[in-house]
């Protein structure tokens, strides 16, 4: 349908004054703005010396938490493999030993393939027990495939590292993963 | 220090060629370094303190890219184009003063004044390749017109769409604005009647005024016009990553390309020196020049510094104004040129020789300048605008103000 005659709106150049004929007051004007950043501050991060500042909920490299008696947190329920659009997590799950109280199984292996990995954060999102994290650690590399997957120790050792740093992740919706990660009532 | 002699000739040649060389490639680094302060950020730092040995890195990796040669080039004119350009640029050079120059003696009746005068002429020292080439500001323009072959040829022969249009464009901008360029400088040789360069510094130099304050929309022309000349930012045309890739050297590599951009380079460097010399008194700088004229060699050395520290000034302000002024399209380009450039030039002139005409102190070209200018603005709406059928707009939708 063609457009109506009166919803037509027509604009005209806007004319050019005197001042704007003569194009100098607009190149003073810009040889202000430029000369002022030339001497302004500059916003350069000097990557290798020095590190960026990331926010609290940076997705990075994962990490496996720990409990409060150092052992693995992760209940190996499977969520995290089955919520990664990814399928880089591969968990065999174990019966947790006897004296583990409060829980049945325990990850008997549990590896991530960093270099498979999109870093979307669905798996910590779908942990009922907030065993796995995406930490602010961002510069991950390796000399080879093999050392990219990552498996529990190493993953723990992200954790070891992280607590010792003081770069905890910080969740926008911290601590309210889902009602499975609270603690049982009464 | 007798100036004729092949030795010192020859260490001139040398050092200048030396010095010029290498102060293009560390404008290179300064117009990246300009760039990046101008976006706030801080320019290549890594290679060298403070990134002071990246030109020598870029230098290098010139020479050492694959040196390609396209199947369907026209060989000869291809390897040709970068030599002319490069040539043709460092020529220029030949006759510009870096330093205090001695005016050559004027013609002399009979062998033996002739050769007294010109003995006394070839006692002095002067800071240029080729000091009595009495045509001087001449043979840089004929020189400058000549590089418009190296952007033909390379155009031409690369045989690829991108490069002809690219050439095409290029060629007619750099001719286009050799008139206004030409048509600027016709004022100062009038006043000063000399086209020798040394001439018209030493002018300035001796009535204590520069040439900008009696000419300041020459002044304006020729920089406007040089810096199109010479492909600067706000006229950078030939290279148009959207519509030519890049422009006529699109199919050049290797240090073959790395010719081509220093040539752009060398002329910026040459018009820094002319418009120094030309406009803004040469080595002259409010009687400072004269505080060594005890000792020779030291006033020399202080008028050198001198006209290189104006010809640095003039490099900064073209990087700095490539990242203020946004770049014209080509038909605003072209109409800058010939419907503002070329007549207000023409103007200048008539008024320079009916000043000169009637003895008329040098102050009513200042005023005459700054009325042309004004008489440009208040020209409405006929100079860079195409004309094209504009709709009336009807009271309900007033037109848009724009404010200063």
């Amino acid at each position: 349908m063609p457009i109506a005659e009166s919803e037509v709106r027509w604009a005209a150049e806007p004319k050019l004054g005197f001042w704007e004929q003569l194009y100098l007051p607009a190149m003073a004007d810009g040889l202000r703005t430029t000369i002022g950043h030339l001497f302004g501050k500059k916003i350069t991060e000097q990557y290798p010396e020095q590190e960026p500042k990331l926010p609290g909920n940076y997705r990075g490299v994962h990490r496996l938490n720990r409990d409060e008696e150092g052992r693995v947190k992760c209940v190996a329920c499977y969520m995290c493999a089955t919520a990664c659009p990814a399928h880089c997590i591969d968990i065999v799950a174990a019966p947790a030993p006897a004296e583990w109280s409060g829980r049945e199984k325990y990850p008997e292996i549990f590896a991530i393939d960093e270099l498979r990995c999109i870093y979307c954060g669905m798996c910590e999102e779908a942990c009922p027990v907030d065993a796995i994290e995406l930490t602010t650690l961002y510069d991950l590399t390796g000399l080879s495939r093999e050392e990219m997957v990552f498996d529990k120790e190493k993953l723990l050792s992200v954790f070891d590292t992280t607590v010792a740093a003081g770069t905890d992740p910080v969740r926008t919706h911290a601590g309210k993963l889902g009602p499975a990660s609270e603690p049982a009532p009464g | 220090m007798p100036p004729f002699e092949s030795t010192y000739l020859a260490i001139v040649i040398v050092g200048l060629m030396g010095g010029v060389l290498g102060l293009v490639g560390y404008l290179t680094l300064a117009e990246r370094k300009v760039s990046a302060w101008i976006q706030d950020r801080l320019g290549p730092n890594r290679v060298g303190p403070a990134g002071l040995l990246q030109p020598i890195a870029d230098g290098g990796k010139f020479f050492l890219k694959e040196e390609v040669i396209p199947r369907h080039v026209d060989k000869v004119f291809y390897l040709m184009a970068p030599v002319v350009a490069v040539a043709t640029a460092l020529l220029a050079i030949a006759v510009v003063p870096f330093g205090s120059t001695v005016a050559p003696p004027p013609p002399q009746a009979g062998v033996a004044g002739f050769e007294a005068s010109q003995a006394e002429y070839r006692s002095h020292f002067s800071f240029v390749m080729a000091p009595a080439i009495d045509i001087g500001i001449l043979y840089v323009f004929a020189l400058g017109s000549l590089a418009v072959y190296g952007v033909i040829l390379a155009g031409w022969s690369a045989n690829s769409k991108y490069s002809l249009l690219g050439a095409l464009r290029s060629s007619a901008q750099i001719i286009s604005y050799e008139i206004p360029l030409g048509m600027s400088v016709l004022g100062v040789l009038l006043i000063v009647g000399s086209l020798n360069l040394g001439t018209i510094a030493g002018w300035q130099a001796q009535h204590r005024y520069w040439l900008v304050f009696v000419q300041p929309l020459a002044f304006f022309l020729f920089l406007v016009a040089a810096y199109a000349e010479g492909s600067r930012l706000p006229f950078d045309l030939p290279e148009a990553e959207q519509e030519l890739v890049g422009g006529y050297h699109t199919e050049y590599s290797s240090m073959k390309l790395g010719f081509m951009l220093m040539a752009e380079y060398v002329h910026l460097v040459t018009a820094g020196f002319i418009v120094s010399i030309l406009f803004f008194g040469g080595w002259s700088l409010f009687g400072i020049e004269t505080i060594f004229d005890g000792s020779p060699v030291l006033a020399a050395i202080l008028k050198a510094v001198i006209l290189i520290g104006k010809m640095l000034f003039y490099c900064a302000f073209a990087l700095i104004i490539r990242w203020t002024i946004p770049r014209f399209r080509f038909d605003q380009l072209m109409s800058i040129a010939w419907k503002v450039m070329i007549p207000l030039g023409l103007a200048n002139l008539v008024c320079v020789m009916i000043v000169k005409q009637f003895q008329w102190p040098l102050l009513v070209l200042t005023v005459c300048s700054v009325g042309l200018l004004m008489a440009t603005g208040l020209w409405h709406g006929s100079v860079s605008m195409p004309r094209r059928p504009v709709r009336k707009l009807t009271q309900a939708h007033p037109l848009p103000r724009v404010g200063v």
